[in-house]
């Protein structure tokens, strides 16, 4: 019986109140401000792989220790940056995907609310790895052990982002899922994870391309072996060789994405991300085999021509959600409808239904029914102590009993507190006039 | 709800989301708003003293810039995580009360976003261009300008987001017109503000002089002087904070009059508001004697332990105030609106109709029979209770029947006693919302809670939840 109503696709109700605008606006501030987001997050992750590599090449050449505080003394802006910038995406998916967002998150519950001092964890590690870079110069082990710690946790938290986003786009595994390490096991969790490790590695070459290629940037006071030349012909070459990486990966996790999401639509919004990317892999490849002086020559070209590829890219993310959606939120929305024609209906009904016989037709007993009973009874202790007992205690005394009934408290050890009831004067009067007449 | 329940069996829910938001507040209050304005100030006055031929006072500067970097560290990683934390907690916990609020807030929460990144990207100008402020007067002049802009950016966000915890207290006018202005302009937002803004000065005045003691020569007369200003400042806010808490004191019951039976501001309650009394007297005396001492009598040797009092004081004063606003709050998550439960008001009469299972979209049952009825019951439990109540971890709702009905070890429960309870529950604990499920469903539930005192354990099938 169970079994049968496990593998049904459940049909949730949405939240009954209103966008708070209009959806397409919504659609809007969602794709921009994720992609804000993620460019940040992108040099992020990208930023610590390279701080940790350089680091240990560092190892051997003074050099490129120094090119790794360079690198790391950015991860702290930048980190700031993607977690400020998440907020909105945050705000927006909540609203326009309400049910599917928080059913993914209470799915992969623990993991989902880890993401929280991990990365708390991982960003301490990168402050104590930046700020002790002089205290621990002759313990290279540790200093550089902190950083990789802290690119850990960074390789591992997209994961639990990518199982989520994933999880919320089929919700006819959500009742099979069973928790995180279940819903990794969706068919494009691990395409759609490289995919966005190869664009941080991509993006953060084009951000140290322009970081150190600054005419502000104080070059020689920093290196003296190193030239500009070289670093920003590594930062290119890892830039091209990432983008390159992705002409393979993409189609991954394009084939991978299961068929209910494709439209020509979404075909045609990644085909033209994927044009705009050939110039500037050409632009790219010029800059690393020309001459030196000429490397920054298309720079800003590369830059604009990248950046329509990831709006492409993250319109295409969008427009698959949609389609693939789009008949389970209709369905959602019709059930809403009709749960809140029912809410309606019931209410009616019970307006309408003949006032409850009051328990008794004294107005006292009715009272004792209602507020007392849950925790009084005629003979025996419930919570409080038995009826006869307050008769007991309070038979020449009925100022005293009203008294304790409008403010109650504790009186007995081994008994819990009586909490006050909020009664009227008349009401305690008929309640204490009830209690007494039992006798 | 509908939605998958995730459920913390043994810590609880509400206290996952209590241990991030009072780290968040405790952050946000000590060491942003009330704090960034306390290093403004000293670094200007470092300004001030610098004299003809230097730019500043090196020592003042440097122990601005000092506890600018405790601040720094500390609101960039746990302060700004635990800010997303709640987000994240409260998602997994309340995602009905959560994903309605944003609904109501989405315009109040994106401006608040666009003050948030300017307050951050202003947070990392002002901290790391600090050592390119010292090569010139107006490089110097226009950073104590940021500082300036940075505090005032920061108290905004605060009061935003003030106005939105104001509003799950009390909705207003929201519950019957639904409107965004409606639900911002909520009675209870001034007097949290007005509370709240001082509130932050002292705890950041706490800290600072803390700080101050930790950082400068004990001794020496930079250590008196500028511990001298803190204590000033701390003095200062002192009447504004109390004045702020009376407000706020005397403004709590007539709230209460909105959700609940006048005479019921008692007991239960009396306990809390009497601890808080406590906590006002207890904490600014505290703040008042270690204050003055230092700024009156500035050569007593204080032994460091000492200035930790006032921030203790501090922070236990802020965090007795969030807890009397979640307890006030009550039965409601969402006043008049939706129960702590996370069900809505006006949902219950289709629930006690129907029962709440026949609405429960993952519910692996839809009605209780002999055979189901523990499986029925435990998701009534996970319907129900669940949202603050444990099976046997953190306020189980085992011990709260044991303890209620005075169990010796070993006796068990009696049902129907239990059943003519939870029937009556709202009438009986004032701040716990009525039990929505139809007669069956009742039975069920206490029969599960029986099964739970008996066997020790949770039954085994939970097929959507507690995962």
């Amino acid at each position: 019986m169970f079994n049968h109503i496990l593998l049904q696709t459940p049909v949730p109700r949405d939240l009954p109140l209103d966008l708070p605008l209009p959806k397409e606006v919504l659609i809007v501030l969602l794709v921009f401000s994720f992609l804000l987001h993620i460019l940040f997050v992108n040099l992020m992750v990208g930023g610590s792989i390279l701080t940790l590599w350089s680091q240990i090449k560092g190892l051997k050449d003074k050099e490129y220790d120094t090119l790794a505080h360079e690198i790391a003394e950015t991860i702290t802006v930048n980190k700031s940056l993607a977690v400020v910038l998440g907020v909105a995406p945050l705000l927006s998916i909540n609203t326009l995907y309400t049910v599917y967002f928080y059913s993914a998150n209470a799915l992969t519950g623990i993991f989902w609310i880890s993401v929280i001092p991990l990365v708390t964890v991982a960003f301490l590690l990168t402050y104590a790895h930046k700020y002790s870079w002089k205290i621990l110069e002759n313990n290279k082990a540790l200093h550089i052990s902190m950083m990789g710690l802290s690119v850990a946790i960074f390789l591992f938290i997209p994961l639990i982002f990518l199982v989520n986003v994933n999880l919320m786009l089929f919700p006819e595994k959500w009742n099979t899922i069973e928790g995180f390490a279940h819903a990794l096991t969706l068919p494009n969790v691990f395409p759609r994870y490289f995919h966005f490790l190869l664009a941080s590695l991509g993006t953060t070459g084009l951000f140290i391309f322009w970081y150190f290629g600054r005419k502000s940037y104080d070059f020689d006071n920093h290196f003296t072996t190193l030239t500009r030349y070289e670093i920003r012909k590594k930062a290119y070459s890892l830039t091209f060789g990432a983008s390159a990486a992705q002409f393979i990966i993409g189609p991954v996790v394009l084939l991978t994405l299961p068929t209910k999401g494709f439209s020509w639509h979404l075909i045609f919004t990644i085909g033209t991300g994927v044009i705009f990317a050939l110039p500037a892999m050409y632009w790219i490849w010029k800059g690393i085999t020309g001459k030196a002086e000429d490397i920054a020559n298309n720079f800003w070209k590369v830059a604009l021509t990248l950046g329509l590829t990831i709006t492409f890219m993250g319109s295409g993310r969008h427009i698959y959600r949609a389609t693939a959606l789009a008949p389970h939120q209709k369905l959602v929305e019709a059930k809403t409808i009709a749960y809140e024609k029912e809410v309606k209906k019931a209410t009616e009904e019970m307006k309408n239904a003949p006032a409850e016989k009051p328990a008794s037709d004294n107005p006292g007993e009715a009272i004792f029914q209602a507020k007392c009973s849950a925790c009084h009874a005629m003979d025996v202790k419930v919570v409080g102590p038995p009826i006869k007992e307050m008769v007991s205690i309070y038979k020449n005394d009925a100022k005293g009993l009203h008294d304790w009934i409008l403010k109650p408290g504790k009186k007995r050890p081994d008994y819990p507190q009586m909490p006050a009831l909020g009664l009227s004067e008349q009401e305690i009067n008929d309640v204490a006039n009830y209690i007494l007449e039992q006798k | 709800m509908d939605f998958p329940i995730f459920h913390l069996d043994f810590m609880g829910d509400r206290l996952l989301i209590a241990i991030i938001a009072v780290l968040h507040v405790l952050i946000n209050h000590g060491l942003a708003v009330g704090f960034i304005p306390l290093v403004t100030w000293i670094e200007y006055l470092g300004f001030k003293k610098g004299g003809k031929n230097a730019i500043v006072n090196n020592e003042w500067d440097q122990l601005a810039h000092r506890l600018m970097t405790v601040a720094f560290i500390i609101t960039t990683t746990i302060g700004a995580m635990t800010g997303v934390g709640i987000w994240f907690a409260s998602s997994l916990v309340n995602p009905a009360s959560i994903g309605s609020l944003i609904r109501v807030f989405y315009g109040a929460w994106f401006v608040e976003w666009t003050v948030f990144v300017t307050e951050v990207v202003l947070i990392l100008l002002y901290y790391l261009s600090w050592k390119r402020s010292l090569g010139s007067i107006e490089a110097k002049a226009k950073h104590i300008k940021l500082g300036a802009a940075l505090s005032i950016f920061s108290w905004i966000t605060m009061s935003i987001i003030v106005s939105i915890l104001g509003f799950m207290m009390d909705t207003g006018s929201w519950v019957e017109n639904k409107t965004f202005i409606a639900g911002f302009t909520n009675p209870i937002y001034i007097p949290q503000l007005a509370f709240r803004t001082p509130l932050a000065a002292l705890m950041a005045g706490a800290i600072g002089l803390f700080l101050t003691k930790l950082f400068t020569k004990n001794g020496s007369s930079f250590q008196q002087d500028s511990s001298k200003k803190i204590a000033l400042w701390m003095l200062l806010m002192l009447p504004f904070t109390l004045a702020g808490a009376l407000a706020y004191y005397f403004k709590i019951p007539e709230l209460m009059i909105g959700n609940l039976p006048v005479a019921v501001g008692t007991m239960d309650f009396q306990s809390w508001y009497d601890l808080l009394v406590k906590f006002i007297i207890g904490a600014l005396t505290t703040v008042f004697l270690i204050a003055g001492t230092v700024y009156f009598k500035p050569k007593l040797k204080i032994p460091t332990i000492v200035y930790i009092l006032p921030v203790i004081g501090m922070l236990g004063f802020a965090g007795i105030f969030e807890r009397i606003r979640e307890f006030i709050r009550k039965p409601y998550v969402i006043g008049n609106y939706m129960y702590s439960n996370t069900l809505r008001k006006e949902d219950y009469p289709l629930f006690k109709r129907d029962g709440v299972l026949a609405h429960a979209t993952y519910s692996p049952v839809k009605e209780v029979t002999e055979e189901n009825k523990l499986v029925a019951g435990e998701q009534v439990f996970m319907i129900s209770c669940s949202r603050c109540h444990t099976t046997r971890g953190i306020n189980s709702v085992v011990d709260k029947f044991e303890n209620m009905y005075s169990l010796k070890a070993g006796e068990k429960l009696n049902g129907d006693l239990m059943k003519n309870y939870i029937k009556h529950i709202e009438n009986a604990r004032y701040f716990m919302p009525p039990f929505p499920g139809n007669e069956a469903e009742l039975g069920a539930l206490v029969e599960y809670i029986k099964h739970i005192q008996e066997d020790g354990t949770p039954i085994d099938h939970q097929a959507t939840s507690m995962r």
